[in-house]
């Protein structure tokens, strides 16, 4: 056998220098670490972990200063808008983003997430989907679909007694001073990859100072939703996708020109 | 710097600037709302950040994050404000990021009246927020005083990051007197070597309130006290007035304390031996002093507008030796310095001891004023 010299071979995939090196703590099958590789991706082939601070916020959600290799703070729930505005306001050259779950972001914090896309805050949003608070044991959360069981509505969301979901990148790309609304799935390869390109996008309109940016990732909870992780995936496929339709919201004209 | 005429929210607003103020986030509130005003035009004018956020909780948590970079930053509000805040107050205090609040102090509870009142005292002072953390709180009793601590706080909240309060009643805020500005302080270049900046591997920095493991939950508590100690130790402070042969001492601060000098002055002119003693840090409490008065003393008269909040904080530290009496006003009404004239005259003419706690005495002898 041939040794082969490493040394002069191209590095096409590695593990992201902003992403740490550590075993997840996250359920088998919940696509929360495929948002924190793709981030990650992103910070790295942007070249913006020396200057991104993150803030995290509460739920599953809040653990992603473990993982993701930057500067983080953490808010109170629902706040990370506001403690972003914070942040950016005194650091304006430097990026911020937020990373938030369902019940933190469209729940409790759906003043400040409108309040923050309204005013153009010049910060990045990553917003986890997964229909359902996922730390305190599955309760209903606003994403969660008419009719899905959860522990807080054991017979189905009633929506003539809990009413319908809120959709998020319906609501914000309605505010002016939003610049990148998407929404994208973690299902499978191709859409982790428009994902990942969707991610991209929304840390290039913070770069150029476009205003508000906000990229929803429809997410699998399998512990949850008390479903296998391949049964998880073909869940969100099947009844997540059709309710939350997957696709731009809103594309500043910069981006939507912007090869990347 | 000369003597100039200055309103308390846009003076304490200007010795924050001067102080290198370097973020303000506010939201408009009665009696409050002269110094959010009075940003909007002079942080900009100074390059540096201001923002008028969509709620109270916005704001806190806009000085969360500013904080976290080691801004000197500010919010200012008047209390249902403050009681939306309280959440990010306790979050910072577990963070311990420094910051200052100067809340403008309002009747209520509820909605309540816009006129001044004392009552915000338990909820700053003991907390408010969830879990254990102490706030240094300061209150002035005059426009000048309102300048000088707000230009001193950030250094106090600094040194010990923690979170520094002003307690302003509504009546410093908004009364007109003389006071001289302190002079411009350069902007911070440092930064604190725990705040966030953009950092990776060895240099990333968390700056979190999430301590899911008891243990080590339990090392910050116990961090946060023993840090505490040293503010008890250092930062007292209180004044005194005609103390010296004084067998009356007369405990308010803020407005009430300025108005029982008022009282104090013409009651020595009647000849009553009676001093006052103003707390000027709330928290920490001047314990001592007031634990020295008691053995001086044979009557201590605690005046506030509130039902008695700092009564209780006076009552602990005083022996059953020692007469305690309680004069308030609430709901947004100063007492005038004559209905503090007459309970040390009524004090000094022999109160028989009593068993009856101060604050239910003075709700009796409330019955014949107002109907309630």
């Amino acid at each position: 056998m041939v040794a082969m010299d490493l040394s002069e071979m191209e590095v096409v995939y590695q593990h992201p220098h902003a992403l740490v090196d550590m075993y997840t703590h996250f359920c088998p099958g919940c696509t929360h670490g495929v948002a924190h590789r793709l981030v990650a991706e992103v910070l790295d082939e942007m070249a913006l972990s020396e200057r991104t601070i993150g803030v995290a916020s509460v739920g599953c959600s809040v653990f992603s200063y473990n993982y993701l290799n930057i500067d983080f703070v953490q808010a109170p729930h629902g706040r990370a808008p506001a403690m972003a505005t914070g942040v950016k306001r005194v650091l304006p050259d430097h990026i911020v983003m937020t990373y938030q779950g369902d019940g933190d972001m469209i729940s409790i914090g759906a003043g400040e997430i409108v309040a923050a896309a309204g005013r153009g805050e010049n910060i990045t949003v990553i917003f986890i989907n997964n229909a359902n608070y996922g730390m305190t044991g599955g309760q209903m959360a606003p994403t969660t679909l008419p009719g899905m069981k959860t522990s807080s509505s054991p017979n189905g969301r009633d929506v003539e007694q809990a009413g319908y979901p809120i959709l998020a990148c319906e609501l914000l790309s309605t505010q002016q001073g939003a610049s990148y609304i998407a929404r994208r799935s973690l299902h499978d390869p191709k859409n982790i990859r428009m994902a990942k390109k969707a991610i991209r996008l929304a840390f290039e309109t913070q770069v150029r100072g476009l205003g508000f940016s906000m990229v929803e990732l429809l997410s699998t909870c399998p512990t949850n939703w008390h479903m296998a992780p391949a049964k998880a995936v073909k869940w969100l496929e099947e009844k997540m996708i059709p309710y939350y339709p997957l696709g731009d919201y809103k594309v500043h004209p910069t981006i939507s020109e912007l090869k990347v | 710097m000369a003597r100039e005429l200055w309103k308390g929210n846009e003076a304490f607003a200007e010795a924050a600037v001067r102080a290198g103020l370097q973020a303000y986030f506010g939201y408009p509130i009665t009696p409050q709302t002269e110094a959010l005003e009075y940003l909007s035009a002079r942080m900009p004018e100074l390059g540096r950040a201001f923002l008028q956020a969509e709620s109270e909780l916005g704001a806190i948590n806009m000085v969360y994050g500013a904080a976290c970079t080691g801004a000197r930053v500010m919010t200012s509000t008047s209390s249902p404000g403050t009681s939306l805040m309280m959440e990010g107050l306790s979050y910072i205090a577990a963070t311990e990021v420094p910051m200052v609040l100067v809340d403008v102090v309002r009747g209520g509870p509820g909605l309540g009246t816009i006129q001044p009142s004392q009552g915000d005292y338990n909820q700053i002072v003991h907390g408010g927020g969830h879990g254990d953390y102490h706030c240094i709180v300061l209150a002035p009793s005059t426009v000048q005083e309102a300048v000088d601590q707000v230009y001193e706080i950030f250094d106090l909240a600094e040194k010990y990051r923690s979170i520094g309060v002003i307690l302003l009643d509504g009546t410093i805020g908004q009364m007109i007197e003389r006071a001289e500005m302190p002079p411009m302080r350069e902007i911070r270049k440092e930064i604190p070597e725990w705040a966030v900046r953009g950092g990776t591997g060895s240099n990333k920095r968390v700056l979190t309130s999430v301590h899911l493991v008891p243990e080590d939950m339990e090392v910050l508590d116990l961090r946060l006290i023993k840090k505490w100690q040293e503010v008890e130790k250092n930062e007292v402070r209180f004044t005194e007035y005609y103390m010296d042969d004084a067998k009356i001492a007369v405990v308010g601060f803020g407005t009430a304390g300025r108005i029982a000098l008022s009282a104090v002055r013409t009651a020595r002119t009647l000849g009553i031996p009676v001093g006052l003693i103003r707390p000027i840090s709330l928290s920490p409490f001047p314990y001592q002093a007031i634990k020295e008065a008691a053995a001086q003393v044979d009557h201590i008269l605690v005046v506030e507008m509130n039902s008695g909040m700092m009564l209780e904080d006076v009552m602990k530290v005083i022996k059953d030796s020692t007469n305690v009496e309680f004069y308030g006003r609430m709901g947004g009404i100063m007492p005038f310095p004559d209905e503090i004239l007459s309970e040390i005259q009524r004090i000094a003419s022999g109160t028989t001891p009593s068993d009856i706690h101060p604050r239910d005495r003075w709700l009796k002898r409330m019955e014949s004023v107002v109907d309630f």
